[in-house]
Parts: C-alpha cells; sequence; structure tokens
C-alpha cells in the first residue's frame, strides 16, 4: 500500500511536471528555443504572487488573476525582442541568451530578495487532505493542482488544434517560410506562442509556490531540469507526451523517495538518462514521415 | 520594354546568394490577365526571381513594382496582403495540418475576392471528402493542388507558380495545367516558372528566358521561333543589351 | 574573379596555382611568439615580488581562464554549447580529494585527476553525442546534477557538507602559495598552448571549418564527429584541472559550490565578451571579469548581473566579442591558427586578400579577420536547418 500511495502521489506531482514542462516543449516545438530561463521564469511568478498578494491582500489563490496575464504579455516581449534578436543570429545564440537571462534572474532576486525561501500562503488548504483506507493520504492541493494541470492542458490543446492563432502556430512550426507565403507574420506567430507559453509558466510556479516552498535558485536547481526531462520522457511533439512524461517523472521520484528519502531526484535525473539511451525520441512519440 | 501599364513590374533586379550572383539585372512587365512564363536551365535564376518577387530574397538592386506601388522593401507577408502570392517550389504544404486546414491559413490573411475553401473544393472535386487528412498523407499531386489552393484563398492579384511540375507525372501535371484558364477568368494574373518549354509555350501569353541570371529572350510564343528559344535556352546567343535583344546573330 | 567569388576548392589555387605566398599571420609570429614567453616568465617569477593576496588572486584568475578557455574550445570551435562543464570541475576537486585520502599529494593529484575526468568525458560523450543543441545544453547540465547527487552519497567524502583537503607537503604557508600560484600558472600554459597546437594540427582545420559553418562542415565527413569527441575529452580533462586547481587554493571542497552552474555562467560569459572562437577572446574576457568583480565586489552579486547582460547584449550584437572588435581594427593575432594568402610579388596583400577577409564574417560566429583555411563551405548545407541528424524530436509540434 505503501507503493501504491508513492504512486498516486507521483502521478499528481507529474501533473505539475507536465504544467512546467508544456511551455518549454511549445517554444521548442514552435520555435526551435530551449529557453534556459523557463525554471527561473516560473520563480519570478511566484515572486510577483507574493507582492500581488502584499499589495491587493488578495487570497494567494486568486493572484493568477494578475499574473497569468503579466507573464503573458512579458513573453510576448520578451519572444519580439530578446529572443528573436538570438534567433537572428542563429539557434546556439538563443541558448547563450536565454542561459544569461537565467542567471540575470537568479542573480537579481538573490540581490534584491535575498536567499531566504518563501511560500504562497494559502491557509488550510495546504495541509487539508483526504484518505483512502490507511494509508492512501491524499491532499486536496496536490489534487486541486493536477486537476488544474490538466484543465491547462486540455485548454492548450483546444487553443492550438481549434483556434485561428493555434493553426497559425502550428503552421510556422511546420514550415516557417511557408506560412509567411500564406501572409503570417511568423515573428507576431512566435510572440504568440511565447505569450502561451509564459502564461502557462506563471500558472506553473504559482502552483508550485503553494505546494512547497522556493527560493531564488530552485529554478535552475530544479524546475528547468524536470521541465526538459518530463519533454524528452514524454516525447516532443504532443501535449499528452509531455503529461505522460511528466506523471513518469513524478512517480519514478515518489518511488526512489520511498526507497531512500534523499534519492528522490537522483532516481529522477537517472530515469531520464536512461529514456535517452534507450528512446532518444521519447516514450510516446511516434516519429512521423513528412 | 516593359509597359508603364503592367500590374507586376520588375526593373534591373539583381540578387545575390552569398558572394555568387544569382540574378542579374533582370526587368520584366506582366500586365493584368497574362500568363507570364519564366524559362531557362536548371541554375538560371528562376525561381530566386520568383522568391525575391514573392520577398523571400531581398534583391542587391533593382525594384520590384506592384501596380505602380513599390514591394521592393515589402515583408514577404505584407506582399500577400497586397496581392502577391507564391505557390513555392516542392509545394511546401504544412505537413501535420489537414487539408482543410492549410486552407484556413492561406485565408487567414486573404484579400477580399472570390476565393474562399468553399470554392476551392468546387475546383477540385476530391478535396471536400478528405478534408481531414493530413497533408503529409497526400500524394504529390494532390499536395500541388491543395498549395494552388492555398495560395488562391488568399485572393491574390499575381500568383507566382514556382515549378508546378516538379516530381510530377506528365498527366497531372497536364491536369494542373488545365486550371489556368479558370484562375484567370477569376481575375488571377500568373507569373510562372517551367522548366519544360513545351508546356510553357502552350499555356503562356509571354516567355521570357533566362541563362546564369540574365535575360536571353523575351516575348510573346508565337512570335519566336523553336530556334531562337532554343539558342537562348542553352546559351548560343549572345545577350546584346536589352531582353529581347539580337538572338540569333551568332550564325 | 569567378573563381574566389563561388568556390574555393584548395588555398593555394586561388591564384591558379604557385604563385602564392602562404602564412600563418600578417605580421611575423616571431615577435608576439618572444612576448608571449616574456609575459609567462614574468609572471613566473611574480611570486618572489608581489604578496601572496596577488598570488591568490592570480591563481583564480588562471583556473577560470583554464575554464573559458576549454569553454570556447567546444562552443567556439566545435559548436557543442554545454552547459554541463561543472560536472568535470566537481569531479576535478573531488577526484584530488580521493587521491589525497588515499595518500596522494595534492600537486601530483592534479593531473591523474584531470585524466581521470577526461576517462569520465568519454561515457559521456557516448551519451551526449547524439544531441543537438539544446538538448545538448541540458543534458550536460542534467549530467553534472547527477555527479553532484552521487557524491553527496558518500559521507567519506564529507556528504552534502564537503571535506577539507589535506596530505600537503610540509612547508611554509608562502612556499605552498607559490608552489599552488606555480601550478595554476602551468595548468594554464599546458591548455592554451594544448589549445594552440591542437588548432593548428589538421584537426583545427576541421574545427575552424565548424566554426565558420557547421552545417557545411558536417557534409565534410565523420572528421568532424571524431574532432568533436576529441574535443569534449580534451575540455573534460581541462575542465578537471581546473577543478583540482580549485580545491587545492582552498583547500576545501563542497558538493553544491562544486558542482555549480555558476561556474558555467562565468566561464561562457567571459568567453562570450572576450570573444567566442578565437584564442585570444577568453584571455581578454577573464581580464574584464576579473576589474568588473574587483571594481565591484562589495555590491553582491551586481558584477556578475552585469557580467551576464553584457554576454546576452554581445552575444546578440556584437558576437565576435572584444577580441573580435580589436582584431577587426588591427589585423593583429597572438596565437595565429589560420593562413593568409599572399599574390606573388606583392608585400601588401591588397584585392584578394581584401575578399578573402571578407568571406570570413559569417553571419555567425565567425573568428577574427581573415582566418580562411578549408574549403568554403557556403551554401552547401541542406535547406532546413531544423533537419539535424541528431534532433531527438519531430519538429512539428502536433497535437
Amino acid at each position: 500500500m505503501i507503493w501504491v500511495n508513492a504512486v498516486l502521489q507521483g502521478v499528481l506531482l507529474g501533473g505539475l511536471y507536465a504544467l512546467f514542462a508544456c511551455g518549454l516543449s511549445l517554444m521548442f516545438g514552435v520555435m526551435k528555443v530551449i529557453n534556459l530561463a523557463h525554471g527561473d521564469l516560473a520563480v519570478v511568478a511566484a515572486y510577483t504572487a507574493l507582492g500581488v498578494v502584499a499589495v491587493t491582500h488578495l487570497p494567494a489563490v486568486w493572484s493568477f488573476v494578475l499574473v497569468v496575464p503579466i507573464f503573458a504579455a512579458l513573453g510576448y516581449v520578451v519572444q519580439r525582442t530578446l529572443i528573436q534578436a538570438a534567433l537572428n543570429r542563429s539557434v546556439l545564440t538563443t541558448l547563450l541568451v536565454t542561459f544569461g537571462l537565467s542567471v540575470v534572474i537568479e542573480n537579481s532576486l538573490l540581490q534584491f530578495l535575498s536567499a531566504n525561501s518563501h511560500s504562497l500562503n494559502i491557509g488550510s488548504l495546504v495541509s487539508d487532505s483526504f484518505s483512502i483506507g490507511s494509508q492512501i493520504t491524499i491532499a486536496y492541493l496536490d489534487l486541486a493542482i493536477f486537476v488544474i494541470a490538466v484543465a491547462v492542458l486540455l485548454g492548450l490543446q483546444h487553443f492550438l488544434s481549434a483556434t485561428k492563432h493555434g493553426r497559425l502556430i502550428r503552421a510556422v512550426a511546420d514550415d516557417r517560410e511557408a506560412a509567411q507565403l500564406a501572409g503570417a507574420d511568423y515573428r507576431h506567430i512566435f510572440g504568440i506562442a511565447a505569450a502561451i507559453a509564459f502564461a502557462t509558466v506563471a500558472f506553473a510556479g504559482l502552483a508550485f509556490g503553494m505546494y512547497s516552498s522556493f527560493d531564488p535558485t530552485i529554478g535552475t536547481d530544479q524546475l528547468l531540469l524536470f521541465a526538459f526531462e518530463a519533454v524528452v520522457i514524454g516525447g516532443l511533439g504532443s501535449l499528452w507526451g509531455t503529461l505522460v512524461g511528466g506523471i513518469m517523472l513524478g512517480v519514478v521520484q515518489q518511488v526512489g523517495a520511498q526507497v531512500s528519502s534523499t534519492d528522490q531526484i537522483l532516481a529522477g535525473q537517472l530515469f531520464f538518462l536512461l529514456v535517452l539511451v534507450i528512446r532518444p525520441q521519447g516514450i510516446t512519440s511516434r516519429r512521423r514521415t513528412a | 520594354m516593359s509597359e508603364t501599364s503592367a500590374l507586376l513590374e520588375v526593373r534591373d533586379l539583381t540578387v545575390h546568394h552569398g558572394q555568387l550572383r544569382a540574378l542579374h539585372e533582370v526587368s520584366l512587365g506582366v500586365s493584368a490577365g497574362e500568363v507570364y512564363a519564366m524559362i531557362g536551365a536548371n541554375g538560371a535564376g528562376k525561381s530566386t526571381l520568383l522568391r525575391a518577387i514573392a520577398g523571400l530574397d531581398q534583391p542587391t538592386s533593382g525594384s520590384i513594382l506592384l501596380d505602380g506601388a513599390d514591394v521592393t522593401r515589402m515583408r514577404p507577408e505584407r506582399r500577400v496582403a497586397a496581392g502577391i502570392v507564391m505557390v513555392p517550389e516542392g509545394r511546401r504544404l504544412f505537413p501535420s495540418l489537414t487539408l482543410e486546414e492549410n486552407l484556413l491559413v492561406g485565408s487567414a490573411y486573404a484579400r477580399p475576392g472570390p476565393w474562399n475553401p468553399g470554392r476551392v473544393y468546387e475546383l477540385f472535386d476530391w478535396m471536400a471528402q478528405r478534408r481531414t487528412q493530413r497533408a503529409a498523407q497526400l500524394s504529390g499531386g494532390e499536395q500541388q493542388a491543395v498549395a494552388i489552393g492555398r495560395a488562391l484563398v488568399a485572393n491574390p492579384r499575381v500568383l507566382l507558380l514556382d515549378e508546378l511540375s516538379l516530381g510530377l507525372a506528365p498527366v497531372v501535371v497536364r491536369r494542373i495545367y488545365s486550371l489556368l484558364p479558370d484562375l484567370l477568368a477569376s481575375g488571377v494574373t500568373i507569373l510562372l516558372v517551367e522548366q519544360d518549354v513545351s508546356q510553357a509555350l502552350r499555356v503562356a501569353t509571354r516567355i521570357h528566358c533566362l541563362l546564369e541570371g540574365r535575360t536571353t529572350l523575351e516575348g510573346p510564343p508565337g512570335e519566336l521561333t523553336a530556334g531562337r528559344i532554343e539558342d537562348a535556352y542553352f546559351g548560343l546567343a549572345k545577350p546584346a543589351g536589352g531582353p529581347s535583344g539580337s538572338a540569333g546573330g551568332y550564325a | 574573379m569567378n573563381a574566389v567569388g563561388q568556390h574555393v576548392p584548395r588555398a593555394v589555387s586561388v591564384t591558379g596555382g604557385a604563385a602564392v605566398r602562404v602564412t600563418r599571420s600578417r605580421r611575423s609570429a616571431l615577435w608576439p611568439g618572444i612576448a608571449v614567453v616574456a609575459i609567462v616568465v614574468i609572471l613566473g617569477y611574480l611570486p618572489y615580488v608581489v604578496h601572496s593576496g596577488t598570488t591568490t588572486l592570480l591563481v583564480q584568475f588562471f583556473t577560470l581562464l583554464t575554464m573559458a578557455s576549454m569553454w570556447n574550445l567546444l562552443a567556439g570551435y566545435a559548436g557543442l554549447v554545454s552547459v554541463g562543464q561543472q560536472a568535470f570541475i566537481g569531479l576535478g576537486s573531488y577526484f584530488v580529494l580521493i587521491g589525497a585520502l588515499h595518500g596522494l599529494d595534492p600537486f601530483t593529484a592534479l593531473p591523474v585527476a584531470a585524466i581521470g575526468c577526461g576517462v569520465v568525458g568519454l561515457p559521456v560523450w557516448w551519451l551526449v553525442s547524439r544531441l543537438r543543441s539544446g538538448y545538448f545544453a541540458i543534458t550536460t547540465w542534467v549530467i553534472a546534477s547527477v555527479c553532484e547527487l552521487i557524491i553527496i552519497r558518500y559521507p567519506s567524502l564529507g556528504g552534502g557538507t564537503g571535506m577539507l583537503l589535506s596530505g600537503f607537503p610540509d612547508i611554509s604557508q608562502t612556499l605552498l602559495n607559490a608552489y599552488i600560484y606555480w601550478t595554476s600558472l602551468a595548468v594554464t600554459v599546458i591548455v592554451l598552448a594544448g589549445v594552440y597546437l591542437l588548432l593548428r594540427s589538421p584537426l583545427g582545420l576541421v574545427l575552424t571549418a565548424l566554426r565558420d559553418d557547421e552545417t557545411g562542415a558536417r557534409s565534410v565527413g565523420a572528421k568532424v564527429a571524431r574532432a568533436q569527441r576529441l574535443v569534449f575529452i580534451v575540455a573534460a580533462a581541462g575542465c578537471g584541472a581546473a577543478g583540482a586547481l580549485l580545491i587545492i587554493s582552498q583547500p576545501f571542497v563542497e558538493p553544491t559550490a562544486a558542482f555549480s552552474v555558476q561556474w558555467s555562467a562565468e566561464m561562457i560569459f567571459v568567453t562570450i565578451i572576450g570573444g567566442i572562437g578565437t584564442i585570444e577572446g577568453p584571455i581578454l574576457g577573464t581580464i574584464v571579469f576579473f576589474i568588473l568583480q574587483q571594481t565591484l565586489s562589495q555590491d553582491g552579486t551586481w558584477y556578475f548581473i552585469i557580467l551576464g547582460l553584457v554576454a546576452m547584449a554581445v552575444a546578440i550584437w556584437a558576437p565576435r566579442g572584444l577580441w573580435g572588435l580589436i582584431a577587426e581594427r588591427t589585423g593583429i593575432r597572438l596565437f595565429p591558427v589560420g593562413y593568409w594568402l599572399w599574390p606573388a610579388g606583392s608585400t601588401a596583400g591588397p584585392r584578394g586578400l581584401a575578399l578573402l577577409r571578407g568571406r570570413g564574417r559569417g553571419p555567425g560566429r565567425s573568428g577574427a579577420a581573415g582566418a580562411l583555411a578549408l574549403d568554403d563551405p557556403g551554401r552547401a548545407g541542406p535547406d532546413d536547418p531544423r533537419s539535424g541528424p541528431g534532433d531527438a524530436g519531430p519538429d512539428d509540434f502536433p497535437v
């Protein structure tokens, strides 16, 4: 029963990882940019929520109403300026620039907000839980985060498959030049994709801030790597792959933690490397011949 | 050489690929309602010309005018809004999108006009039932038809067709070329690149031959003898001054 | 004219045969060579004349310069953007510690640690060599994290809290500091000389071609894969040596600091600001780093924030870095690894030379002025730059 509980906790945690991963996956899928500042952006979102709560006295849970739109706008601006400028050079330049952005964000947070850890106060919700049997306990918060993650993925899925701009994003991802010939300004479409990616990372950052405590360095130490691992394990190409990847990573981590509490992260990393060796294209990916 | 009334006018266009000069001071004028055919051997610069007109390749010098307005520095997507739409070489459909989605992307920034996905389905009767199929699963000829449809739904004033026949069976090529009268009837002017000279002569109202980036011959097919075209195509004639210069002077 | 404009099959055939002189640099390489030797001699003499505070700072300087030169070799020449070199820095430190725990003198343990890191680099390369750009970058990072998490599991190595390095020879602190200083100087000289010789070797031509046009050079053949593997292993060993220097100079090691991504940040910023794809770049960048750090050291991490911002700006707007700007204006090359072509009978290599210089400036990170030695890969690459052979995922993002 302990193991069932570990797997169940892992599945719930996997939802959070998928939420982190979908923005990374979207930006890589559309612009071929791996945003190395992805984890730090989540941390910034959590800090922004702290600020919003301090100023507006809204409950932390409602901070997303402000934070998510702010991040969407930020995503569009960062893409159209910094990342596009790097893209005009080369894909390698985007790596250097987003890595620089990551370091600058992390050190700025350390400089201005100290290395102390914080968490988003959500009152009793953080500890409330229900039990199934004697050994399975599920926190309402974990369940809520999982449900939100799936809802966000569903929404993203719907947006990409059924709206005009979603279609354009997929078209630009397929063939940038052909999209230009259809009248689409790919830079604008990139901006929209980045806005969505930043919005999802804001969601993820807020959820993480409620789920656990955070400090300026956790973005690079853990979040970026977890998000990337979820993407690779699941396989690029579908949001459901990302969810599967997130869940598998979460389960492996929780089972690893059950074996030895210090090996949670190591278990996840090793599993990722194993997947990379055995199936570099990911678990769910089917190579399409175009 | 090019009348001032031309819908699309290219003046002294020079394009470089790195240090290689792909196009050297090429001029042409396409009047409304024409089928203007660029011919020439591989690497003559035909596709470069089309890409430059569509805005994908930046010219080193020269200018491109649509209905008298200079579009030389305009971004490709803005040229679509102005009425220049290209069917690129190799079709370039969006492989992961369905047939219908390809058409919808084409119409996303469309000018007002007669064409829309529904009208394309009328033109190609097989398309409607297969609209949910991914573009990658279509045959080459089907993809070419969808590529034309994707360009048409943007309601172009000038339609640029780059190597329609590339990699297609002759019977499919003939079927696709048989569509041109329908397109012209809807008010579209056509500038096409074709490696198959006899095919080009069949459909064109004007022929323009390029050789190593330079104009070697230009004129209506009726006025050009097979011998002169052959010379211009293979470079036996010396290009002297103007585009319709002294072909055949080598004898 | 046309022959130059379209294709340069072999350097020598540019002007059509024997009537061309090929040299390594525009001016004689003799004087810069003498200058380099003189600088090394002066640096070697320093412990006799300056305070240990200065030499301690210089040890940090040499350590960072070693790391940056290694990253430059990786990213600037072999096109391998790693953000996980801290794996080898940490391992280099811990290998010295392990050696010392088994009675090995730290100075003797240093080369052992470097070689050990090179050996570890081989399986790591096998793991990451199939990955391209972003995948490669983050995976190296994950591997660094794995190394850290594994080290933490060993209480005998200090676990998560770290351990003091002992086993130094029984000499005075002053002399020990001088030894540490000379060791760091030696490591740096060996690393820089190694990079220089590597780039002048036949393999260097492959690497230079790779730097100037990766897709084009790839089509040249399997030599590229071999060159990349060698570079990766050399960089692993070099970063291991840097890590060994770190623990010897501290003399303390702690996993979080030893495996920190901060090391990657430092070497990347320094290389980009100084000028990626040149040997001189990391040297200049390291000098800039230390000036900024010493000036702003009382203001927390400000110097690092500024450094990061400058590096981002340089990567986008001046990708050849500071040294690129200097070399462009003066034509100076301290470490000439390319070739200059001199038309016969002329002393002031005029038109042809200018043409060749122009070619060196690709849209990417071309090196300092004028180095052109290999076939120009030109437009040889496939139309779609995204179709890298090892891309671990499909390009599209369907749902």
